[in-house]
């Protein structure tokens, strides 16, 4: 890939996703974009980039989405939902006992090992939650990776990293060398196509947002921009779990981590700057259709 | 964990092998600063019976995470093994001659103390019905084969033989 090619790439991923590859992730562009390449049968990058530039809004889709999934598994880092299930629903169980309703929102739902592990969790509580709705939705930019999430199918290899044997048996269906997780649990988690850039207000407020692992690839700006947009999504006394690797600290004072728990954060209180998202780009209207 | 940790390894081979080969790894306390010694012996066995890949990389996998491997036969040479000296983990096949997975099984945990070892099946059997039967029988865990490095860590994660380690973004 030569060096302007990875330029134009790097302002497209921009563009159009708030993706911000510093200047030494060629490696994970290569590895994303050759077999997409494959896939179009173009001869590599190069000629991906020539087809992007010539105005091909599928290519162009294509290469953003390629870029923009992450490899997720089930109960991945384990501590959140620990967090989940010891700090965050014994206290949603008190505080929202009169509603009996709780929402949760995986911003990043991608394939779904996130939000079934939030349904199982919600299982495994039993009759804790007898009488209760909770509602998960799950939303993520690839409409590849939300149609993967809502058949719940997953590879042999996909349901043994994370997964505890026990929860496999119980929630999870063998068909041939595949395993689907069960029909309760597929209508526990509602799918949205959305795209974390732009106005997000219609999908309501939440008690519970986990957004792991995907603001690690905006810029600052970016990141400020939605850490203001998701507390205004929550309600004052909700929690938010970013990944391992990601704080607010230093960036936004719209949350405040739980000095004990990894990974735990809760609304300040203090006002966020702009309601509104960081910039429009006519571009993504073009993507809208795909 | 208390001193350390014996996992016994029971694997039997895919194919012509006539004779299962069966691993003991003894993890090393890294803060005692005891060098990690393999068991060479045990290499020429493995090369001489031809053990088949997986249970190659089975080994490379364990001893990457510095358990060192030690090796039994069949079940019924593994029971010998516990019942000489409980390990901490047995990784377990399903299918072996002379006394088979699950019947080692229930003979460990019919031991005294035989209720302590995780025991984690990695196997080719990966139809439901072995699972359950599995874990019935007192399994803490089960990997289905093929499997790979990363599935056996989470696996070794899930029984508590590893420390959980910092997930990277990327």
């Amino acid at each position: 890939m030569t060096p302007p090619d990875y330029e134009y790439l790097r302002k497209i991923l921009k563009d159009h996703s708030g993706l911000d590859l510093s200047a030494d992730k060629q490696y994970l562009i290569e590895s994303r974009l050759l077999p997409l390449s494959r896939k179009c049968g173009v001869a590599g990058i190069g000629e991906l980039v020539q087809k992007m530039k010539g105005g091909s809004s599928s290519i162009t889709a294509q290469v953003v989405e390629a870029m923009t999934t992450n490899e997720t598994f089930f109960f991945r880092d384990k501590v959140p939902f620990e967090h989940f299930r010891d700090a965050i629903m014994p206290e949603m169980l008190k505080a929202r006992a009169n509603r009996k309703s709780i929402r949760i929102w995986c911003a990043a739902g991608s394939t779904g090992q996130e939000p079934y592990s939030l349904a199982m969790s919600l299982k495994e509580m039993g009759a804790a939650l007898a009488g209760w709705r909770v509602e998960i939705i799950a939303t993520d930019l690839s409409t590849e990776v939300l149609e993967k999430s809502k058949s719940g199918v997953y590879s042999q290899f996909e349901v043994q990293r994370g997964l505890p044997i026990q929860l496999l048996v119980k929630y999870f269906k063998q068909n041939g060398e595949l395993w689907q997780i069960g029909p309760e649990l597929r209508a526990m988690v509602q799918h949205r196509q959305l795209n974390l850039l732009h106005d997000f207000s219609q999908l309501g407020t939440f008690d519970v947002i986990f957004c792991r692992n995907v603001l690690i690839y905006f810029d600052q700006e970016t990141k400020i921009n939605i850490f203001g947009r998701l507390a205004k999504a929550m309600e004052g006394d909700g929690f938010l779990v970013l990944g391992a690797a990601e704080t607010v600290v230093g960036l936004t004072d719209v949350f405040k981590p739980f000095p004990d728990k990894r990974g735990l954060y809760r609304p300040s209180g203090a006002r966020a700057g702009s309601a509104q998202p960081a910039t429009s780009m006519p571009k993504i209207a073009a993507m809208a259709g795909r | 964990m208390h001193g350390i940790p014996a996992l016994t390894l029971v694997v039997s081979t895919v194919g012509a092998l006539l004779h299962p080969v069966v691993g003991r790894l003894r993890r090393k306390q890294r803060h005692q600063g005891r060098r990690k010694t393999l068991s060479h012996v045990d290499d020429h066995l493995l090369r001489d019976i031809g053990l088949s890949r997986t249970e190659m990389i089975a080994r490379r996998i364990l001893e990457g995470l510095q358990f060192e491997v030690t090796e039994a036969e069949d079940g019924s040479k593994a029971l010998e093994i516990c019942q000489q000296k409980l390990p901490d983990a047995v990784l377990l096949d399903w299918n072996m001659p002379v006394m088979d997975g699950y019947e080692f099984l229930g003979k460990l945990r019919r031991l005294p103390g035989g209720d302590v070892p995780k025991v984690v099946f990695c196997t080719t059997e990966n139809g439901m019905d072995h699972i359950s039967r599995a874990l019935q029988g007192g399994a803490n865990e089960y990997i289905m084969k093929p499997f790979d490095k990363d599935i056996v860590m989470a696996k070794f994660q899930e029984v508590g033989l590893v420390a959980l380690s910092e997930e990277s973004p990327l």
